[in-house]
């Protein structure tokens, strides 16, 4: 049982939930996920740790409410427990100091970038982020992006704020005028990952993206999580989540995201239905 | 007493078991367990051998007769307490053990075929105990001011902490997942070890312990923090991680490991979704890969969430399955088809990713192998598609290497199980000790539970004569 000592909704639909975790706290690194649930009746859902503080002892995750876990989740309120919440898992990001680095965030996918641009600011890289939304109001963590980042490129799929276009376009227009970049990140939505490695590949810039497969354990017992890359198959639970991008399967991967989607909806109906909303 | 010739006289009392037409649309269990008549007249049969072998067979030294003969007597709250005095988990082991080869086959009656049903009189004894939510406790020991620490709480973990609480010591148990069992919650299925037992049994562990759920020891803490904190520790992290076939096809949709699909029925109810969140899919046409327990069980459940029919594909014959024969015949009696002698060696999907098929080949046996067993061995151009939509694959598991990373010192093997030493489950490193799948691979419970009780026994002469970790420098790498 963990309690929640903070929720924020950060923008329509998206929660910032900070939860008190001492032991993951003091573990956590960039690039690594919670795996929480609800209740007794809940499924585990992995999170990416979007912040921790060690001091206090807390680890603050960021979601969007797509369906009926993260609808429930939405529904605690501060001073709630969950009733698990277990972590840190993954391998962490590699921060080292590579000179100009490019974090690409989409949508929530901006909330599991923040501590790597951060860290990676702090290892003393050149750190361009391209932070995106659909438009303006579901834009989150600017101002954390702002700090954790050299420049700072906003874009809207609308043009409501910064530019208006994707994210792949203002990465396309980074490699263009900077042709030092060493390494880019990349999360957010797979078909925004699938993308921005099209992007980046005939530049020849390593793609780090970090998979949000579908998981059970988290621990690499079950392989539902499972990927191939660079024709192997890996855990992303264990194995990743980050893996270079270029060497992804991609079609597999968004055919293995979307082996739910039937009972999900069905979950998430009847359990709108049953609570009247 | 009952005369002994007059004992010996009677056949054995079988144990009632649901009908299978019935079964195969519930999760309820199987094997109905004795009436307490039946029980009595099954323990009238016992010689109440001296010597018993029976005793011989039993990983756990269950005190088998003296347990016998109090049900005889119709004591069975003191039958109870006589398991108790060896075993923490009896209503667990009366089910899943295989007593066939075990206690059963060493029973004097087993030369003519027809042992005494230890297995299902132990469970006798154990629910009624906890129907009756028995209160029998052994003597309290002294309290002991050493600290150990359990890496898991599957069968060998639990049975370890249980004997060690039992000698006084202070044990914690730390559990990954979160809800204790290792593979008494996630693996085995209601309808052959119900969920209900395993909290009962375990929750009665819990009383002397304390069992610390959604800790991964090698994440949340390493090994090496433990070791700074407890003065011994017992690895029984079990072999967590499915193996594959490493054939094309095997990441379409629908291919899930016996571990991914069994974690999701047992572990997080998803047969009872949408009342639970956990999603599972049923597939009309089921393949099982492998013939182990696991296989059994991953077909059996198939059945039950629905599917119109399941395959078990097994490349030898039924003669080497390695599943308990009473897991085979009550698969044939729920409808599953088995196919033996049988590879796959592709499965099929469309651009989607959803299975269209499974292509497989004939095997035949040659020579015995290092295992013992005939090779199979593939008939060329035998090759065809065998029609199904969903593949579990259950040809075992491995090691996961989180704990083993996180253990300084500690030795592994190039499988990456614990090296021990067999006769005391010690490590290389001095306080550290391991038992159960993580030092063998798969393999039953109740040699889990043997580990389990030797290692305690050996923990406590390691902390009786002044061992202890965390007050030994840490081993250099």
């Amino acid at each position: 049982m963990q309690r929640i000592i903070a929720k924020r909704k950060i923008a329509p639909g998206i929660i910032s939930l900070e939860v008190e975790a001492p032991l993951i706290a003091k573990k956590a690194k960039p690039g690594q996920f919670i795996i929480l649930m609800t209740d007794e009746k809940g499924e585990r859902i992995p999170l990416t740790i979007a912040d921790y503080d060690r001091k206090k002892g807390s680890v603050r995750t960021v979601f969007e409410v797509v369906g009926k876990t993260t609808e429930k989740l939405s529904r605690m309120k501060e001073g709630d427990e969950l009733f698990s919440f277990v972590g840190p898992l993954g391998k962490p990001s590699k921060i080292d100091k590579y000179g100009t680095v490019v974090i690409v965030g989409g949508g929530t996918g901006i909330a599991s970038v923040y501590l790597i641009a951060r860290e990676l600011k702090k290892a003393g890289n050149n750190v361009i982020a391209i932070i995106g939304a659909k438009k303006r109001d579901s834009l989150i963590m600017e101002e954390e992006m702002r700090k954790a980042s050299t420049k700072l490129i906003i874009t809207t799929d609308d043009g409501s704020y910064g530019t208006k276009g994707l994210v792949t376009e203002a990465l396309s227009e980074v490699l263009r005028k900077d042709k030092d970049v060493k390494k880019v990140w990349a999360v957010g939505p797979a078909m925004m990952m699938k993308a921005v490695c099209d992007v980046t590949r005939p530049h020849k810039v390593e793609t780090i993206v970090s998979l949000n497969a579908i998981m059970v354990d988290g621990t690499g017992m079950c392989g539902t999580c499972r990927v191939t890359v660079g024709g192997k198959t890996k855990f992303t639970c264990v194995d990743g989540p980050e893996f270079d991008g270029h060497l992804v399967d991609w079609s597999e991967f968004i055919n293995r995201l979307n082996r739910y989607t039937l009972q999900e909806k069905l979950a998430f109906d009847l359990y709108k239905k049953r609570t009247g909303k | 007493m009952i005369p002994v010739k007059e004992r010996m006289k009677r056949s054995p009392r079988p144990m009632p078991e649901q009908d299978s037409k019935e079964r195969i649309h519930n999760f309820n269990e199987v094997p109905l367990g004795y009436k307490e008549q039946d029980a009595i007249y099954e323990a009238q049969r016992c010689l109440q051998c001296d010597p018993a072998p029976c005793v011989g067979g039993c990983p756990a030294e269950v005190h088998i007769p003296q347990f016998i003969r109090k049900i005889v007597e119709e004591d069975l709250a003191g039958a109870y307490l006589e398991i108790l005095k060896t075993n923490n988990l009896p209503a667990m082991c009366g089910r899943v053990c295989p007593q066939e080869e075990q206690c059963q086959k060493a029973c004097v009656y087993s030369k003519k075929g027809k042992p005494i049903a230890i297995g299902g009189l132990e469970r006798f004894v154990a629910d009624y105990a906890i129907k009756h939510d028995a209160k029998e406790k052994l003597p309290e020991t002294k309290k002991k001011d050493k600290l150990v620490a359990v890496v898991g709480s599957g069968p060998a973990g639990l049975t370890c902490a249980a004997d060690l609480a039992k000698m006084g010591y202070d044990v914690t148990i730390f559990e990954a997942l979160h809800k204790g069992g290792g593979v008494l919650t996630y693996g085995i299925p209601e309808f052959r070890l119900p969920k209900k037992i395993v909290e009962h049994e375990i929750n009665k562990i819990e009383l002397g312990v304390k069992l610390i759920t959604d800790f991964i020891v090698g994440l949340t803490k390493s090994v090496d923090e433990l070791a700074e904190e407890f003065d011994a520790i017992f690895l029984a992290n079990g072999a967590g991680a499915p193996q594959f076939m490493n054939i094309p096809g095997e990441n379409l949709n629908d291919v899930y490991s016996a571990n991914e699909f069994l974690t999701r029925s047992n572990l997080m109810k998803a047969y009872k979704f949408p009342e639970f969140d956990t999603p599972i899919k049923t597939g009309k046409r089921v393949a099982v890969i492998g013939a182990g327990n696991v296989a059994m069980d991953a077909a059996r459940t198939a059945l039950r969430i629905g599917a119109k029919e399941v395959r078990v594909v097994y490349r030898r014959t039924k003669e080497e399955a390695p599943a308990r024969a009473e897991e085979i015949v009550h698969a044939e009696e729920e409808g599953i088809v088995f196919d033996f002698l049988t590879l796959p060696v592709r499965i099929l999907g469309d651009e989607k990713g959803n299975i269209t098929g499974m292509e497989c080949i004939k095997m035949r046996l040659g020579e015995p192998d290092e295992s013992g067993r005939r090779k199979p061995i593939p008939t060329e151009g035998s090759n065809f598609i065998m029609q199904v939509d969903m593949v579990i694959n259950a040809i075992g598991t491995t090691a996961n290497p989180i704990v083993a990373r996180s253990a300084t010192g500690v030795n592994t093997n190039k499988w990456g199980y614990f090296t021990v030493d067999e006769k005391t489950c010690a490590t290389s490193r001095d306080g550290v000790f391991a038992g159960g799948d993580i030092i063998r691979g798969s393999a039953t419970v109740i040699s889990a539970i043997g580990d389990g009780k030797k290692a305690a026994r050996v923990i406590d002469s390691y902390l009786s004569s002044g061992g202890s970790l965390r007050k030994s420098p840490l081993p250099r790498k």
